[in-house]
């Protein structure tokens, strides 16, 4: 009886929803003024692009490879968003359209040469780094009319980003975890051998997944754009630590095509609010990175635990 | 016939003939001026890039996965404890010099001991723990520059004979650490766990013992790196090791280290280092802007890359 409610896979199921809750409580304690429709708009206004950057990021962990490249990426699509889409929108709409192809190019790329994806990523970093110092070389830009008025779209009852996120989850949740289609994707990351023997092209996986992963970075900086108003080429650069941290603590692993949307979106989220309950702490802004860092280990130590409860069984 | 056959087949040849063909390209761009004082600005800048390489190198010849993503936080830490100590002042050298290197003790075995404890990869244990460095160096740095020591920032841009001593000093290091990689039980104990660690475990090599020795020396090094390169620059800056982040990485593998594990080389990571500074010197005489010069470093790079995996397929 005992075992059922307390069985050690329920509780890492749990685990990033619990850390979650406990964040937002503590943050409501601290500054209750949050609790309220506008309150909790400010608050997660910025965990959107946050969570679009993390379910891109977990397409690539979901083929066994890492994307150290994401921040830069979403930087250039901020760029790009805040002049070309803004300006001439035809132009914006084919650049971004490329970036998507060039994405999955990599991804096909990284698999036909057996290429380490730390190192082509990295490489990959400078490149959108400079397009878009190319694109953008001072800060500046302007966020085209109908992505601000979405992002700052005033929805009944719950605000904007709740729904964003949710649905978001929701979405990928179903079409990943839940679809034929999805289980052959996750299966490159889990057993690729035993896919292609069965007769699916691992490069046709790889490459779909790394344009996924670029059409999730895509979105991620058009909505950034969309809350900022104006774009810069280092805008974005701490959503690369930012996107793998809130996979994982999702409960994604880094192999075996082990990872959940929903548990991805709840880490965004999670990690965006930190910053907030740190400040609402009053704790030393210095502190702030090396606190997300913190909370990262602190959630792998307890998963550890659990896993160890689960060997004693 | 055979013996340049054994030339060409050595991993770091491509590094040197790419560094080579870089600083040529320069020198004829500019007619034979200055090449010199590029070549000494490329050994100075290029020993800072070969001290973290030579950690990051044992780190990546342990296997697939091993990788220390916590040098840039290390070196700033390393760097900014160090000149607040010394405070300037000439007899604090040596404190300034232990300090930093106990810092990157710290560090690779707070790495370590993540990696081990938590059981997770090493990418994700040494970027978390980055995190908290990197905030505790904000912390203890506050904003201030602290100039080092005049004898110290000296010594890092001094010259015999036009060769800078830095560079003397770290090519010793490098012919050392060749010597450890190579004709100790250690340096082949860290590539035959690359090979294959379970058969190294098997073959009795401490396995953990030796990933723990890797890790803290790869931080150590750091360390010292982070030391000379705040002396250097006249101060610790927070971003100081912001590139040291790929370049430690693409070091090693332009310099014909696998990066799947188990096969490594210092001659290549001296190619290397000297290649990346002068690749860059390159693009700025040919008047290349920051944007232009960002993405040929990049491209250069996954190219070297794509090619290097695509030699070491057909052996």
């Amino acid at each position: 009886m005992k075992g059922a409610l307390f069985s050690p896979r329920l509780l890492r199921g749990l685990l990033p929803p619990l850390s979650l809750a406990a964040l937002l409580i503590a943050i409501f304690w601290l500054q209750p003024r949050t609790m309220s429709y506008f309150g909790l708009n400010l608050l997660l206004n910025l965990a959107v692009p946050i969570a679009l950057a993390t379910i891109a990021q977990m397409f690539i962990l979901c083929v066994n490879e890492l994307d150290l490249s994401i921040g830069a990426f979403v930087s250039l699509v901020a760029c790009i968003t805040a002049t070309w889409l803004h300006d001439t929108p035809l132009l914006g709409v084919l650049a971004l359209a490329g970036l998507v192809v060039a994405y999955g190019a990599i991804g096909a790329l990284i698999h036909v040469r057996q290429l380490p994806s730390i190192v082509v990523t990295l490489g990959l970093s400078f490149v959108w780094l400079g397009l878009a110092v190319l694109v953008l070389p001072t800060p500046g830009g302007s966020a085209p009319a109908y992505i601000r008025a979405l992002m700052t779209l005033k929805t009944p009852l719950v605000p904007f980003p709740i729904i964003a996120s949710i649905a978001l989850a929701g979405i990928v949740h179903v079409a990943l975890m839940r679809s034929a289609w999805g289980a052959i994707l996750r299966g490159a990351g889990g057993n690729a051998e035993a896919l292609a023997r069965a007769g699916w092209s691992i490069l046709r996986i790889k490459f779909t997944m790394f344009a996924l992963a670029g059409f999730f970075g895509v979105l991620s900086g058009m909505a950034l754009v969309g809350l900022t108003t104006s774009a810069d080429a280092n805008i974005a650069l701490r959503y690369t630590l930012l996107s793998i941290a809130g996979v994982i603590l999702g409960g994604g692993e880094f192999v075996g095509g082990r990872v959940s949307p929903i548990g991805a979106v709840i880490g965004a989220v999670t990690l965006a609010l930190a910053a907030s309950f740190l400040s609402f702490l009053r704790l030393n802004p210095d502190w702030q990175i090396g606190a997300q860092g913190a909370i990262l280990i602190i959630v792998l130590a307890l998963r550890v635990l659990i896993s160890q409860i689960e060997r004693h069984r | 016939m055979s013996g340049l056959g054994k030339i060409l087949r050595q991993p770091w040849l491509w590094a040197w003939l790419g560094a080579l063909a870089v600083w040529l390209a320069t020198a004829v761009f500019t007619g034979g001026k200055g090449s010199a004082e590029v070549l000494s600005a490329a050994l100075t800048f290029g020993a800072f890039y070969v001290i973290v390489a030579l950690g990051q190198m044992f780190v990546i010849t342990l296997g697939p996965g091993n990788v220390d993503l916590s040098i840039p936080a290390c070196m700033t830490l390393a760097g900014t404890v160090a000149m607040k100590a010394m405070d300037g002042a000439a007899g604090a050298i040596p404190l300034g010099l232990a300090l930093a290197l106990a810092v990157g003790l710290f560090v690779g075995t707070a790495n370590y001991a993540l990696i081990r404890l938590l059981s997770i990869p090493p990418i994700i244990a040494t970027l978390s723990s980055s995190f908290i460095f990197q905030s505790a160096a904000i912390w203890w740095n506050r904003g201030l520059r602290i100039k080092p020591p005049v004898a110290l920032g000296d010594f890092t841009t001094a010259r015999i004979a036009g060769v800078p001593v830095i560079a003397l000093v770290v090519i010793a290091m490098a012919v050392v650490m060749h010597v450890v990689l190579t004709r100790t039980v250690y340096g082949q104990s860290v590539t035959a766990i690359g090979q294959n660690r379970r058969a190294a475990h098997l073959a009795g090599i401490a396995v953990e013992r030796t990933r723990a020795a890797t890790y803290i020396m790869c931080a150590t090094l750091a360390g010292l790196c982070g030391y000379l390169l705040a002396a250097f620059s006249g101060g610790a800056a927070l971003n100081m090791g912001q590139e040291f982040l790929l370049s430690s990485i693409a070091v090693v593998v332009i310099g014909g280290t696998s990066v799947a594990g188990g096969f490594a080389n210092v001659p290549g990571l001296w190619g290397a280092a000297l290649f990346l500074f002068l690749l860059v010197t390159m693009l700025n005489t040919f008047g290349a802007g920051a944007g232009v010069r960002l993405v040929l470093t990049g491209l250069i790079i996954i190219g070297v890359i794509v090619a290097a995996s695509g030699g070491r397929r057909r052996t």
